[in-house]
């Protein structure tokens, strides 16, 4: 198995702490506009598609497939200099939004376009959750 | 009104040094803007509009500059949007010139990214833009979000890291051809898939390479143009666009040049068939690929066949990238002002042992951000007066 990763901390802003408050619960936080049913990743103060205010937060179920990837063996960045080869990838939530992450728990080789994955928590201290993926 | 073919590039520089650890980026774009000013037989006194974008250029970098050359422009434009900003520049140019804010503007690059030692490709992405904290965790490097198209692509339409190799051999052949580019020994395509993979499935060999450099464009009224040293390479038609590829979740393989180029053409009058010869922004070979693609050279998953074969080199039906590229020539970090300058080159008849035979047409896409998160495009369809 590769090495792990040691994941940077995110730092939230005040729009996207609910969804790293909602991490830390182990729950994927995402939103659906009461005015046009738009579902959006990354929890902002308006509906992208429509720019209503009304966003609800609804969360997800934690499943998906993976868009794309990329086998990353090299990054001079120190915090993942000692963590190559690791994966890198898009992966497609059910609810239908996409999201990068890393898909951890498997040899590189054995990530493929397609191949089903479920959210994996890691908690980096008692503050801070990172979700990547691992196969279904 | 349309500003197609009412302004025109008077005069280019590039500048010749790779490496420059004796200059500072102001010392680069200055020299460059003095070649391009000889170039056209104009003087610095006839400037009235300023453009510029670097990655040294903070928030008022444009004032800074006005001020390390001594220039009181009417007109200035620093927008940043990567390494395509100089292709968009020329449009802004072109505006400014058409509706009279300005007559002769002068476009300047200059960078020491290679001697100040700075990893483009592969130093990781961060920053307080509002996706920073969901980026930051994972790696992602700019290499790898070009990779994670080449991968699609793959998967999707069969296309192999040969056909990839194929746009790198190509790209050094035409350095060899030019005394002043960085790495000028040709490469096979046993070669490229032999160089260690940064970021699967892109090797070294299928990434730009890292340089200093820099370069100058000067933009004024076609009519102008006319009185000057060279002949004028008209303006025919310009387009941009800004392109994201997370929220809506849109396909990664459709990138921002399908707009862009579209608009160009249809300000242009003309279709890619027409076009003698090709500049286009090589960060990578993938880069290349889905930029034909998009700019319509060849349907969505006829690159990998397309750039097969000898189509792009400098006899081929579509020569591409003649000066050596970003793969081969020069990197300084952006490189959207290189291309310009070697299609007006071409365009001219000035470009020596790697010039195209009587090339009336050339396209010009710069792809500037991160494909598959964040990008920018800008196409130019350039003719010959
Ligand atoms: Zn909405």
């Amino acid at each position: 198995m590769p090495a792990e990763i040691r994941h940077p901390k995110p730092v939230p802003d005040w729009e996207t702490r609910v969804f790293w408050e909602g991490i830390r619960r182990h729950e994927i936080l995402l939103q659906r506009c009461a005015d046009c049913s738009a579902v959006q990743h990354r929890p902002r103060a308006i509906c992208a598609t429509c720019l209503s205010s009304r966003v609800e937060i609804f969360e997800a179920s934690g499943r998906g497939t993976v868009h794309t990837y990329t086998v990353t063996h090299q990054n001079q960045a120190p915090a993942f200099r000692g963590s190559v080869p690791y994966v890198l990838a898009y992966v497609d939530l059910e609810e239908g939004v996409r999201v990068l992450t890393n898909i951890i728990g498997c040899e590189p080789g054995e990530v493929q376009i397609g191949m089903d994955v479920v959210v994996d928590f890691e908690d980096l201290d008692e503050e801070t959750a990172v979700p990547r993926f691992r196969r279904a | 009104m349309s500003l197609s073919g009412k302004v025109a590039l008077a005069g280019v520089y590039e500048h010749p040094t790779r490496w420059a650890p004796d200059k500072t980026d102001w010392q680069i774009m200055a020299e460059s803007a003095r070649g391009a000013l000889e170039d056209c037989g104009l003087e610095k006194g006839d400037v009235d509009g300023l453009l510029a974008a670097g990655l040294g250029m903070g928030g008022l970098g444009i004032i800074q500059l006005s001020e390390y050359l001594d220039l009181k422009p009417r007109f200035v434009d620093s927008t940043n949007i990567g390494g395509s900003s100089f292709v968009a520049h020329v449009n802004h140019a072109a505006a400014a010139i058409h509706a009279g804010l300005c007559e002769v503007a002068l476009i300047l690059y200059g960078s020491t990214a290679a001697s100040s030692a700075m990893a483009i490709g592969t130093g990781g992405q961060a920053g307080r833009e509002p996706s920073a904290a969901f980026v930051a965790p994972y790696g992602l490097t700019t290499v790898g979000g070009y990779a994670m198209a080449a991968q699609l692509h793959m998967r999707r339409y069969g296309t192999t890291s040969e056909q990839l190799a194929r746009i790198a051999v190509q790209t050094r052949e035409h350095a060899s051809l030019n005394p002043a580019a960085k790495m000028r020994k040709p490469i096979t395509i046993e070669d490229v898939l032999a160089s260690r993979v940064i970021s699967d499935p892109l090797h070294l060999l299928d990434c730009c390479i890292i340089s200093d450099g820099g370069g100058a464009l000067i933009v004024t009224s076609t009519q102008r143009a006319r009185d000057l040293r060279k002949r004028p390479v008209r303006l025919l038609g310009c387009g941009e666009a800004v392109w994201h590829q997370e929220t809506g979740s849109p396909d990664l393989l459709t990138i921002a040049a399908r707009q862009s180029g579209e608009r160009a053409f249809e300000m242009a009058g003309l279709t890619p068939r027409e076009i003698d010869l090709a500049m286009v922004y090589d960060s990578f070979t993938i880069t290349v690929l889905l930029t034909l693609e998009n700019l319509g050279f060849c349907k969505p998953g006829e690159g990998g066949p397309f750039v097969e074969g000898d189509r792009l080199s400098r006899t081929g039906g579509l020569p591409l990238n003649l000066d050596g590229g970003g793969l081969s020539s020069n990197h300084p970090g952006m490189r959207g002002i290189f291309l310009v300058i070697e299609a007006v080159k071409q365009l001219r008849g000035e470009s020596g042992p790697r010039q195209v035979a009587d090339p009336a047409l050339a396209l010009v896409h710069g792809t500037g951000g991160l494909l598959t998160t964040q990008h920018s495009g800008a196409t130019l369809v350039l003719g010959a007066d």
